[in-house]
C-alpha cells in the first residue's frame, strides 16, 4: 500500500545541515495501522510531511499502491491520502459554516458547477453530526470559527472519513485536547479506520495509546527508526518498558515523562 | 435633486459590478489585488475601440470586455502563483502593463462614443415610454443580475472550494485541491467584472479614458468597507447585496460632494484624496476598538 525506500531529508539550517531522516525504509500493507513514538526532533512529523508531499524528500522514493509518488504534488496524493495535524484550526476552513466544510471534504474529484449542498447532503449532514453527540446537528450554518477545539476537530474527523481516504496520517491529533474531548476523538478517529480498513500512521506521546492501538509501533530518534515492534512483540510490552528503551537511547523529553509520570 | 440621485443610483450600480469584482480578491481570496486599476480601464478600451472602429455590438463588447479583464487577471495569477511574485507586486507589475496596453488598444489616449450606438441609447430608445428611468432599471438589472450569477456561483462546489482557497489554503490542498489554479480562477473572475464594470461605464458616460481606472481598487474597496460596516453578514448574499449598497452610498456622497462640496472648498480633484482617506479610517476602525476593549479589560 504504501512504501518508503531509502528516504533521507536535509535542511539547511544556517551554515549547518540537519540530518531530519536519517534513510527510513518501511512497507506497510493495506489495513496496517502503526504507531509512532520518538522524542522532539525525532523526524516523525518530517515523516509524516514527505508521505504527504509537503515536503519533497533529499533522497529516496515514495510509493503508493505500487506507483512511484516521490514528486506528485500534495493536492494529488490527497486522493488516497488523508491528514490530520494536532492544531483543530488546521483542518478545517474557519469563515465558512459547518455544512460548507462538510460539502467541501464529501466531493474529491471532479467538482463541477452543482449546487454544494443540496436538501440530500444536508440529511446526510445531521446524520453526521447526529453521530457525533456534540450538539453540532443544529448548528450546521455556524461558521467553523464559533466551535471550541474539541468541536472542530471532531469535524476535521468526520470531514476525513467522508473523502474516504487509503491511507490516513495522525500526528498527534489530540494532542492540543482536553482529556474529554481527547477521548472522544481519538475513539472517532480509531472507530473509522477500523470500519473503513484504512492504512493508518499515527504519531503519539501518549505511550498508553502508542500500545493499545494498532498492529506495529516504532520508535524514532534523530531521524531514524531505532526499535520496530511486530503486533506481537507490542502485546507483551508495557509503558515501562517503552520508558527503559528510550533512556537506553539517552533520549530526554519532558513531554514523553510528563505523560507517563 | 431627484435627478442626482437617479444618477447617484446609476453609477453606483454601474461601480458596483467592479466593486464586486475587488470584494472577490480582497474578502474572498485575501489576495489585494491592484491589477483593477488597469482591467477598469481595459474593459472601458476594448468597448470602446471595438464599438468605434469596428462598429461591433455594444451588448457583445461587453463579453469581450469581460474575457481581457479576465485574462489580466489570469496574468496576475501566473505571475504570484508561477513566478512567486508577492501578490501586491504581480498586481502592481500588471496594471503597469495594462497602461501601456490599454493606450495600445484604444491607439489615443481618450476615445468619444457620443457618435456611436451605445447599450444606453438601445434603451432609451427602445423604452421611451419609461423615460428617464428606463437607464435605471436597464443598469439595476443588469447589476442584479451579475450579482445573482456571483451569489449562486459560490454556493457551487467550485465557488465553495474558491471560498475556502482564501480561508485556509492548507486545508484545500489537503482536499485535493490545486489551490494554484483556484486563485488564478479567482483572479479572472474578479478581473472581468471589473473590466466589464469598465465596458459598462465607458458606454455610460459616454467616453473612455486611460486614466479613469486610477483609484479602482480603493473605490471599490470603499463600498465593501461601507457596505460591511453596515450589514454584518458571512453570507455570501447579504455580504454582495451589502457591496453594492457600499456602492451607492459611496457614488451618492461623491455626487453630493462634487455638487455642494464647493461650500467648503472641495474640489473634483480632492476625490482621491478623500476616498482614501476614509478607507483609511474605515480600515483603522477595527483595530481601534479593538484597543480600546482591551484598554477598558486592563482598567
Amino acid at each position: 500500500m504504501l512504501k518508503l525506500e531509502h528516504i533521507r531529508k536535509a535542511f539547511r539550517s544556517g551554515r549547518d545541515i540537519v540530518l531530519a531522516l536519517a534513510g527510513i525504509d518501511l512497507a506497510l500493507d493495506r489495513g496496517d495501522f502503526i504507531t509512532v513514538i520518538g522524542s522532539n526532533g525525532a523526524g516523525k512529523t518530517t515523516l509524516l510531511n514527505i508521505i504527504a508531499g509537503t515536503v519533497l524528500p533529499t533522497v529516496g522514493r515514495v510509493i503508493v499502491k505500487d506507483r512511484d509518488v516521490t514528486t506528485l504534488p500534495a493536492y494529488r496524493r490527497a486522493q488516497w491520502i488523508g491528514r490530520i495535524t494536532q492544531d483543530p484550526l488546521a483542518g478545517t476552513a474557519p469563515m465558512m459554516t459547518i455544512a460548507e466544510n462538510l460539502a467541501l471534504a464529501s466531493k474529491r474529484a471532479h467538482r463541477s458547477l452543482r449546487l454544494a449542498i443540496t436538501r440530500r447532503t444536508r440529511r446526510e449532514m445531521v446524520e453526521q453530526m447526529l453521530s457525533l453527540g456534540m450538539d453540532l446537528e443544529h448548528r450546521l450554518d455556524d461558521p467553523v470559527s464559533l466551535l471550541s477545539g474539541g468541536e472542530r476537530q471532531a469535524l476535521t474527523v468526520t470531514m476525513a472519513t467522508l473523502a474516504r481516504p487509503e491511507i490516513m496520517l495522525l500526528d498527534e491529533h489530540t494532542a492540543a485536547l482536553d482529556p474529554a474531548n481527547a477521548t472522544k476523538v481519538s475513539l472517532l478517529t480509531q472507530e473509522f479506520v477500523e470500519r473503513m480498513g484504512v492504512t493508518t500512521i499515527m504519531v503519539t506521546h501518549n505511550m498508553e495509546h502508542a500500545l493499545a492501538l494498532g498492529n506495529r509501533l516504532l520508535m524514532m530518534n534523530k531521524g531514524e527508526v531505532v526499535y520496530d515492534f511486530s503486533e506481537e512483540e507490542k502485546k507483551s510490552l508495557r509503558v515501562i518498558d517503552l520508558v527503559d528503551l528510550f533512556s537506553k537511547q539517552h533520549i530526554v523529553d519532558d513531554e514523553l515523562l510528563l505523560e507517563t509520570s | 435633486m431627484a435627478l442626482i440621485l437617479i444618477h447617484a443610483t446609476e453609477q453606483g450600480l454601474l461601480y458596483g459590478i467592479a466593486a464586486l469584482g475587488v470584494f472577490i480578491t480582497y474578502r474572498i481570496l485575501n489576495f489585494p489585488d491592484l491589477t483593477v486599476d488597469g482591467s477598469f480601464v481595459t474593459g472601458a478600451a476594448i468597448a470602446s475601440s471595438l464599438l468605434v472602429t469596428y462598429g461591433f455590438d455594444p451588448f457583445l463588447v461587453l463579453l469581450i470586455a469581460f474575457a481581457a479583464g479576465a485574462l489580466a487577471g489570469v496574468v496576475t495569477g501566473l505571475l504570484n502563483t508561477r513566478l512567486g511574485i508577492t501578490d501586491l507586486l504581480a498586481g502592481v507589475l500588471s496594471m503597469i502593463m495594462l497602461y501601456s496596453i490599454n493606450l495600445r488598444i484604444m491607439g489615443r489616449p481618450n476615445i468619444s462614443l457620443l457618435r456611436t450606438d451605445t447599450v444606453i441609447r438601445i434603451v432609451k430608445r427602445g423604452f421611451q415610454p419609461l423615460g428617464n428611468v428606463s437607464v435605471l432599471v436597464f443598469v439595476a438589472i443588469v447589476t442584479l443580475a451579475v450579482m445573482l450569477i456571483l451569489v449562486l456561483f459560490f454556493k457551487t462546489e467550485v465557488g465553495l472550494v474558491l471560498r475556502a482557497t482564501g480561508d485556509n489554503e492548507r486545508m484545500v490542498i489537503a482536499q485535493g485541491v490545486n489551490t494554484k489554479r483556484m486563485k488564478v480562477a479567482g483572479l479572472a473572475l474578479s478581473n472581468g467584472l471589473v473590466a466589464l464594470s469598465g465596458a459598462l461605464v465607458a458606454q455610460y458616460s459616454g467616453f473612455a479614458d486611460v486614466g479613469m481606472g486610477v483609484g479602482t481598487i480603493v473605490t471599490g474597496l470603499a463600498a465593501v468597507i461601507i457596505g460591511g460596516s453596515l450589514v454584518h453578514s458571512r453570507e455570501v448574499v447579504w455580504m454582495a447585496t451589502s457591496i453594492l449598497i457600499g456602492s451607492l452610498l459611496y457614488r451618492t456622497a461623491v455626487m453630493f460632494a462634487l455638487r455642494y462640496g464647493y461650500v467648503i472648498g472641495f474640489q473634483a480633484s480632492d476625490l482621491k484624496l478623500v476616498t482614501s482617506l476614509i478607507v483609511i479610517i474605515a480600515l483603522f476602525i477595527p483595530a481601534f476598538r479593538e484597543r480600546m476593549a482591551k484598554r477598558v479589560k486592563t482598567c
